[in-house]
């Protein structure tokens, strides 16, 4: 997964809390974001056996994740709102199935998914056809191809480069944006994305390809180095 | 392998799902290719650039629904 090996160790983070942060259930509200996931199994047990404070840590753990998922995916905040709440209260009600086959992050990733891809259905039914058979690998050749120079991302503030990478996976057809969301940003496996999905492991790999070809060309706008800042 | 072959292998070569054979080929391919190598290396940052980005704050209004919403339904499925 390209996204976990990019980010190597960092993503090996271990049971350190913040140093200005108790790590306890009593205080999920001060919790980073950054704190330790290693401890996710425990936190699901203690829901499991009905410990609200525990469900309550690990909604605050991941809101922000599940709200930018729902809003990558539907692009429309009140459904991302929408999508997330549903997937929070779903996870609650259905805890109790949750095998620990996965991650829980993963699981809850999944109905987030579920949720944003129906509402997005429901307002783009012409526009989203996950179920179409796979694109062949034709015209996959970039048409704008431009030096960006040593560490183009560092020509933008950090407002900016949100807003233009905000931009660009808003352009892309909601059916390659979607697959990209679940692998490169949430980083299910192609095997997850797929089963999350309802399609064949080859189409989203061929999808997959076909987002990242096009956002890079997308950011070729802003990043080749003929564009003043 | 032509650049046709080198644009389709792009995900399995960045994911490092290609077998040594093709990883290979790919890597000669890139010695004498700067058009390659710049696709490649520009499509590893563009997928980095995404998965390095933080999420943003929560709204606190949408937080407060959210929590608000989780609290009813815990009393409900308490009672």
């Amino acid at each position: 997964m390209l996204c976990a090996t990019l980010k190597g160790e960092d993503r090996k983070v271990g049971l350190i809390p913040h140093p200005n942060v108790t790590l306890s259930v009593a205080n999920p509200h001060r919790l980073p974001s950054t704190v330790a996931r290693e401890d996710e199994h425990l936190l699901v047990a203690a829901a499991k056996r009905g410990d609200t404070t525990a469900f309550e840590e690990l909604v605050n753990r991941y809101e922000r994740k599940i709200f930018r998922l729902t809003m990558n995916i539907t692009r429309n905040r009140e459904d991302a709102e929408d999508a997330m709440q549903d997937a929070f209260l779903k996870s609650y009600t259905h805890l109790k199935d949750f095998d620990g086959d996965s991650r829980f992050y993963t699981w809850l990733v999944r109905i987030a998914a579920n949720e944003a891809l129906m509402r997005l259905r429901k307002r783009r039914p012409n526009q989203f056809s996950l179920d179409e058979p796979v694109e062949g690998d034709d015209d996959l050749m970039p048409r704008e191809l431009e030096d960006w120079g040593p560490k183009p991302d560092q020509r933008f503030a950090q407002t900016e480069m949100h807003e233009i990478l905000s931009g660009v996976i808003d352009n892309l057809e909601p059916d390659f944006r979607t697959v990209f969301v679940l692998r490169d940003i949430e980083e299910l496996s192609t095997e997850e994305t797929a089963k999350a999905l309802g399609i064949s492991v080859p189409a989203v790999k061929s999808r997959l390809l076909r987002a990242r070809l096009k956002l890079r060309e997308k950011l070729n706008r802003y990043f080749r180095r003929s564009v003043p800042n | 392998m032509n650049c046709d072959a080198v644009i389709r292998e792009i995900s399995g070569y960045l994911d490092g799902e290609l077998d040594l054979t093709r990883k290979q080929d790919l890597e000669l391919h890139l010695t004498t290719c700067t058009e390659c190598t710049l696709i490649i290396d520009q499509t590893k940052m563009t997928v980095e650039l995404f998965c390095n980005e933080e999420p943003v704050e929560l709204p606190q209004d949408v937080r407060s629904r959210l929590h608000e919403a989780l609290l009813r339904k815990i009393k409900q499925t308490g009672d």
